[in-house]
C-alpha cells in the first residue's frame, strides 16, 4: 500500500560543522511521524546527528527541460575556475 | 516461575516481558498500514529483543547452571514465563497494538529509569541504554494513541475499544511481586506505580480517551499464570529451536 500518506523529503546532518544533505524520502501522516520514520530508516548506523523533514510539495524544483538554459552557460566561462588563470612565476606554488 | 526467586526471578520476568512483546510486535512485519510503520514496529521489536537477550544472558550467569540466552527463550514452558499479561495479548487492530504499547512503554520507561540507580552494575548499565530506547518507543506510541484517540470518529472509537479491552491488564505492569525485597538491597530502583498512573492518565486525557470505571485488574503473569494467548505465541516462537535442537545458522 503506497500513496496513502503524503511524502516528506529527509535531510541529515552527519556531523557537527557539516550541512544537512538530502538522503531520501518517507511517507508519513505528519511531521512528527515523518521524523520518527526518518530516524528509523536513515540513522540505523549512526549516519546522523540531526534530521530535517520537509513536505515534498514544498520543494520548488528546477525543470529538467530548463537544464540547458540554467546550467550550460557555465561551460564557456573559464574565468569562473581558478585553473584558467596563469600564476605569476613569483608565486611558485599555491 | 515456581522455585525461582530473588534477583534471578526479577531478571527473567523482565526478559520475558521484553521477549513476548517483541514477538507480538514482530507479527506486524509485512502487515503494518504503511511501509514506514512496518519498519517502525520492527525496530521496536528488535530493541526489545536486544533487551531480552541481555537479560537472559545475565540470568544464565545468575543461575550458574551453564544456560545461555537461547535456553530461556526456547526451552521453557508457558508457566515458566513471568511476563505481565498485557504483553501477551493479541495485536488486534493497529489502535489495539498502540494502546498496549503505550501502557507498556510508560511502565517500561519508568522501570528502566529507576534501574539506572540499581546497586547491580550490570542492570544499571543496561538501564541506561534501555531508557534511551524506551524513550523513543514511548514517543512513538504516545504520538499514535493521541493521533488516533483525538482523530476521526472511527479512530477514536477503535482506540477507546482497545483501551477498554486492555485496561484490566494494565495495573499488573507496575505491581511486580518480590520487587520490594530487592529494593531493600537497592538492586531494584524505587517504586514508580504512582508516576505511571499519572503519566498514563495524562496521555489518555490528551487522546480524549476515558479510563474504564471499576475495571477489576487481571493479574498473574509475573507469577506464571497466563491467559490462553501465551501458549500459541510460544509454540510459534519456539517451534524451530525445538524441531532442530542445537542447530545453528
Amino acid at each position: 500500500m503506497t500513496g496513502g500518506w503524503p511524502r516528506w523529503e529527509v535531510f541529515l546532518r552527519a556531523r557537527r560543522g557539516l550541512s544537512h544533505g538530502h538522503v531520501g524520502s518517507v511517507h508519513a501522516a505528519d511531521g512528527e511521524t515523518a521524523l520518527q520514520a526518518a530516524r528509523d530508516l536513515f540513522t540505523r548506523r549512526q549516519e546522523g546527528i540531526s534530521i530535517w523533514v520537509v513536505p515534498s510539495g514544498q520543494v520548488v524544483a528546477s525543470d529538467p527541460a530548463d537544464q540547458d538554459s540554467l546550467f550550460e552557460p557555465a561551460d564557456d566561462k573559464g574565468f569562473r575556475f581558478p585553473t584558467s588563470f596563469e600564476l605569476p612565476s613569483e608565486v611558485d606554488q599555491m | 516461575m515456581n522455585g525461582t526467586s530473588g534477583l534471578l526471578a526479577h531478571v527473567l520476568r523482565q526478559g520475558d516481558r521484553a521477549l513476548v512483546l517483541a514477538q507480538r510486535l514482530g507479527e506486524w512485519v509485512a502487515h503494518a498500514p504503511e511501509l514506514e510503520e512496518d519498519m517502525a514496529v520492527a525496530n521496536l521489536s528488535l530493541d526489545l529483543l536486544g533487551q531480552a537477550r541481555h537479560l537472559y544472558s545475565y540470568a544464565g550467569e545468575l543461575e550458574g547452571q551453564g544456560h545461555e540466552e537461547d535456553y530461556f527463550a526456547y526451552w521453557r514452558s508457558a508457566d515458566q514465563f513471568g511476563n505481565p499479561l498485557l504483553v501477551e495479548q493479541p495485536n488486534g487492530d493497529f489502535a489495539h497494538t498502540m494502546v498496549r504499547q503505550l501502557l507498556h512503554d510508560h511502565a517500561a520507561l519508568l522501570y528502566w529509569e529507576s534501574m539506572t540507580v540499581s546497586t547491580d552494575s550490570r542492570l544499571a548499565a543496561l538501564a541506561v541504554r534501555a531508557s534511551n530506547e524506551t524513550r523513543f518507543h514511548l514517543r512513538h506510541s504516545h504520538g499514535w494513541v493521541v493521533r488516533l484517540g483525538d482523530g476521526t470518529e472511527e479512530s477514536h472509537r477503535r482506540t477507546q475499544n482497545a483501551l477498554t479491552a486492555l485496561w484490566p491488564y494494565a495495573e499488573e505492569l507496575v505491581t511486580c511481586p518480590d520487587d520490594d525485597e530487592l529494593r531493600e538491597t537497592g538492586q531494584v530502583g524505587p517504586p514508580f506505580a504512582d508516576a505511571w498512573r499519572t503519566a498514563v492518565a495524562e496521555t489518555l486525557a490528551e487522546a480524549t480517551l476515558i479510563i474504564p470505571d471499576g475495571a477489576v485488574p487481571i493479574t498473574g503473569g509475573w507469577s506464571g499464570t497466563h491467559t490462553e494467548h501465551l501458549v500459541p505465541l510460544l509454540d510459534e516462537l519456539q517451534s524451530v529451536a525445538r524441531a532442530h535442537p542445537g542447530a545453528s545458522w
